[in-house]
């Protein structure tokens, strides 16, 4: 394992990018053009990274050439590289899709920077081999995604954004916390040490469950499982859709992806306790899901409480921790981060057609738009884990690593509640687009959503296409198990042992 | 001495947590900004409180106090101080906007029906 600045690119050209962009506010078709390149860049960087990690093994690189355990340590293995590529291609979608849709007053006032800012800090939480340095990313995202939220100053975003940074500033004491803690216990920061330290430690003390726990709530609340999901429904619902897509598809699975790292690298030595109260949690944050797609009758709150719905699907394939269900969790992982994109930005759309999002007040769409009704029904039975499609292969490893774990009763759970899953989107589907012609809203000539389409088009092909091609990821989504399930293989490539 | 700061760090704990319950957003302000105090001084604590010389280059080759908490507090500060500043100026305009600055008058319905 050598060193490799490729690591650290998917951090780097979003962020001068931003730097670049503050200095130029005003000219907006710049703005955008720059944008659209830099986050296109990133897609081809992290192409390339997915690409060297599955070749040579995991990347490591020491900043500054400190060595090891004193320096920080960027690491990509392959679940890093893939969430790092899944992230840049939604932020270049939801780049594409702002152009058309933000608005110019928003884009005059740093939209640009700040899109990317959030960037760096997802690529960057992902990447981090350091838990202090993940905090700072986190922060960095999360800063981000202040400012994304309240952009634009009306009443429900400014009302909404004090929830959601009271929470945040909460949760981020939390981690200073938690931090705390486990340095107190093994004195050290990286993570990888950190790893070799606790397994040296005999017959784990109970305070380590404790700080396991204690990082469960941290990233809960960042991750919004059951009861820490409460911010969630207001706070997603104020923004703007493009920032909702990203902040929907990208902010809570930092929050997973987190607790997924932590629980494989760090508190694995004892899991009767931790892995339990994961499971139980993970169940119970699917039945709230269902509860609350089922019970909306407007399109934002049914889309977000299915994001709360596939983190419990995700968790749950963690909390059992064996092969099968991890790679059953980061193949959901994936096609979830993807299809949430999609689907907000065609609900956007959708928004855009009729003036309301209440699904009691339009019908009939199907007549006038076709295209747009049959790219949402994709979307919708992709996301319901129709079995050629994207969703279905992660369910499926899922339940079948919890079958084979005995957890009957909660895959049985998470069985039925794809239905539910699939009722709430057809109830859109249903409701909205079936029908007679609508005459209420604007004609079809006078709303230009053709090049809202097209972003939208580009995540639904690639998540068909993640569903079509499952055997080809096969092998990128296993090597990155291969490094949950042993701890060992990522020690090894940091501390170069 | 340890125990000593757990104390105070627990009081500030407490403080905040009662702060942050309460209905005025200025006060979940403060309370935000004891939080943080708390979880600053947790990772002085945390570090250890031995006795040892300013972590500075010394000729003498003397033990020092481990500088790395020092640096985990320093970042830290600067963070909240910006997110302190950002939630200031968002609850002066929502102020402003909203003409309250009582939780209980911003619950928000929408898209419940």
């Amino acid at each position: 394992m050598e060193m490799n600045n490729l690591v650290v690119l998917p951090i780097f050209v979003p962020l001068l990018t931003a730097v670049i962009l503050m200095f130029f506010s005003k000219n907006v078709s710049l703005q955008r053009w720059v944008s659209v390149g830099a986050s296109l860049l990133t897609v081809i960087v992290a192409v390339l990274l997915v690409r060297t990690v599955s070749i040579d093994g995991i990347q490591t690189l020491d900043i500054g050439s400190w060595p090891a355990p004193f320096g920080i340590t960027l690491v990509s293995d392959m679940l890093s590289a893939l969430l790092v590529l899944t992230t840049s291609v939604i932020g270049f979608a939801v780049i594409l899709y702002s152009i058309y849709s933000i608005g110019i007053e928003r884009e005059r006032h740093f939209y640009y920077p700040i899109v990317q800012f959030l960037l760096v800090g997802v690529n960057g939480a992902f990447t981090t081999g350091d838990i202090f340095n993940l905090f700072v990313f986190f922060e960095v995202m999360l800063m981000a995604s202040y400012v994304l939220l309240v952009l634009g100053g009306t009443k429900i975003q400014l009302r909404e954004t004090i929830k959601y940074l009271t929470v945040n500033v909460i949760s981020s004491s939390l981690f200073v916390i938690a931090i705390a803690y486990l340095y107190s216990i093994v004195g050290t920061l990286n993570m990888a040490h950190i790893s070799q330290r606790i397994a040296e430690i005999e017959n784990m003390p109970g305070i380590l469950t404790v700080i396991a726990i204690l990082f469960l709530i941290v990233f809960g609340l960042k991750g919004a499982i059951f009861p820490l999901y409460f911010w969630m429904p207001g706070s997603y619902y104020a923004p703007p859709i493009p920032v909702m897509a990203l902040l929907g598809a990208l902010l809570t699975k930092v929050g997973i992806y987190s607790i997924a790292r932590t629980y494989s690298l760090f508190f694995y030595h004892d899991q009767s306790y931790t892995h339990e109260l994961l499971l139980v949690l993970a169940v119970v944050t699917v039945l709230i899901g269902v509860v609350g797609s089922i019970a909306y009758w407007d399109v934002k709150k049914i889309i977000i409480y299915n994001i709360i719905t596939a983190i419990g699907v995700i968790l749950y394939g963690i909390s059992i921790a064996t092969t099968t269900s991890m790679t059953g969790s980061v193949y959901y992982l994936l096609h979830d981060m993807i299809i949430k994109a999609a689907l907000f930005l065609l609900i956007g759309i959708i928004i855009k057609i009729t003036g309301t999002s209440n699904l009691k007040k339009f019908h009939g769409l199907i007549n006038d738009y076709p295209v747009l009704t049959w790219v949402y029904f994709i979307a919708a039975i992709s996301l319901a884990g129709i079995p050629p499609f994207s969703g279905f292969v992660g369910k499926w490893l899922v339940i079948q690593g919890g079958m084979g774990s005995g957890e009957f009763l909660g895959s049985v759970i998470i069985l039925i509640t794809s239905l539910l899953v699939l009722y709430s989107v057809m109830k859109i589907f249903i409701h909205g687009f079936w029908g007679e012609k609508d005459q209420q809203f604007a004609d079809k000539e006078s709303v230009s959503y053709k090049k809202l389409l097209v972003p939208a088009i580009i995540l639904v092909a690639i998540s068909v296409l993640y569903g079509f091609g499952s055997e080809f990821v096969y092998p990128y989504v296993s090597q990155a198990v291969e490094t949950l399930m042993n701890p060992e293989i990522y020690i090894e490539a940091v501390l170069k042992e | 001495m340890e125990i000593l700061m757990a104390i105070l760090i627990g009081f500030l704990f407490a403080s905040a947590t009662y702060l942050l319950l309460s209905k005025s957003i200025l006060r979940m302000i403060i309370g935000t900004g004891l939080l943080s105090h708390g979880a600053h001084l947790l990772i002085l604590t945390m570090g250890g409180l031995k006795k040892g010389a300013v972590p500075l280059v010394n000729e003498e080759g003397v033990p020092v106090t481990d500088p790395l908490p020092q640096a985990l507090i320093l970042t830290a500060i600067v963070i909240s101080f910006g997110v302190t500043a950002l939630f200031l100026v968002l609850a002066y305009r929502s102020f402003q906007e909203l003409g309250t600055d009582n939780m209980d008058e911003l619950r928000g319905t929408d898209g419940n029906e």
